[in-house]
């Protein structure tokens, strides 16, 4: 496998969704390559540091204003309820 | 007609329940999915006010058209994908184009044979789970997400941040399985030449050689 070949798997590799014969390869050619190890690692610290980031919050105004506009419309939508 | 909602009454029974009038179970699904959808919205847009109206389009487009949601997909890929292209219609309005369609981005630079290569490669200095949480992480984390093309970011954030399925992603962005896989892999890419060019320790860069090893 070469550094190109490595890099079109990608996605599958650290989404663990790899083929086992491909994981195979993937994974000799990581065991002799520095530079695509570390960047499989980079891959993997940005997905963890978006996916770990701190929420947004919704402001609490809103969202009761919100809700109120909800129930009012969902009255005209079902008036007898 | 009172039903006891809690919160491990499944999303397909709420939606039962809603569909039927029961407001209370509108409005449990409303709770379970609006700071999703929010957040969703902040990522993509980073203007509170543009959120703020992402969202509540989002849930009155779900009340408006619960009746023909048939549960095809999940109701939580259901709601993202109202909320994703009320998301990119924002961002067409500020570029002054009208049209929102996604699959206008199907160019031949989506194919797998133009991927980047990786240019600036280093070990981290910290760990992401020091970095998380240091406000100025979250700061740059946002501008570089901004630098992504929307189609690319909306993917990611989708996939890697809301952690829908690739299958889930291309559903929820009609779009094929193949073309979803292609923008994740461009915005993982650029999302770590980034990062890695603020956060990769330069003592530590290595520099690929030329040739390709088998």
């Amino acid at each position: 496998m070469k550094c190109e070949e490595l890099l079109a798997m990608l996605n599958e590799y650290v989404d663990g969704t790899v083929d086992p014969a491909v994981c195979v390869e993937f994974e000799k050619h990581l065991a002799g390559c520095n530079p695509c190890q570390v960047v499989v690692d980079n891959i993997r610290q940005t997905i963890t540091l978006y996916k770990d980031g701190q929420p947004y919050a919704m402001p609490v105004q809103f969202r009761e204003k919100m809700h109120d506009t909800l129930r009012k419309k969902w009255k005209e939508k079902f008036p007898a309820k | 007609m009172t039903n006891q909602l809690t919160p491990e009454t499944p999303d397909a029974e709420l939606v039962r329940l809603a569909k039927a009038g029961e407001l209370d179970a509108f409005e449990a699904l409303t709770n379970r999915y609006e700071h999703r959808v929010y957040g969703l919205a902040m990522r993509m847009l980073r203007q509170e006010q543009d959120a703020e109206d992402v969202t509540q389009q989002t849930f009155l487009s779900v009340l408006e058209n619960l009746e023909g949601f048939r549960g095809e997909a999940s109701f939580s890929t259901w709601v993202l994908r109202i909320a994703s292209h009320a998301a990119l219609k924002i961002i067409r309005k500020r570029k002054g184009l009208n049209t929102v369609s996604l699959e206008e981005a199907t160019e031949p630079s989506d194919d797998l044979n133009s991927i980047p290569h990786p240019e600036f490669i280093a070990d981290w200095r910290q760990s992401p789970e020091h970095l998380v949480e240091r406000n100025e992480v979250r700061r740059f984390l946002d501008e570089a997400l901004t630098r992504l093309d929307e189609k690319h970011r909306l993917v990611f954030l989708l996939r890697d941040v809301e952690g829908l399925s690739v299958r889930e992603t291309a559903e929820a962005l009609e779009l094929s399985e193949g073309n979803v896989k292609v923008r994740l892999l461009r915005a993982r890419l650029q999302l770590r030449e980034e990062l890695t060019r603020v956060l990769g320790d330069p003592a530590r860069q290595l520099v690929r050689s030329h040739h390709h090893h088998e």
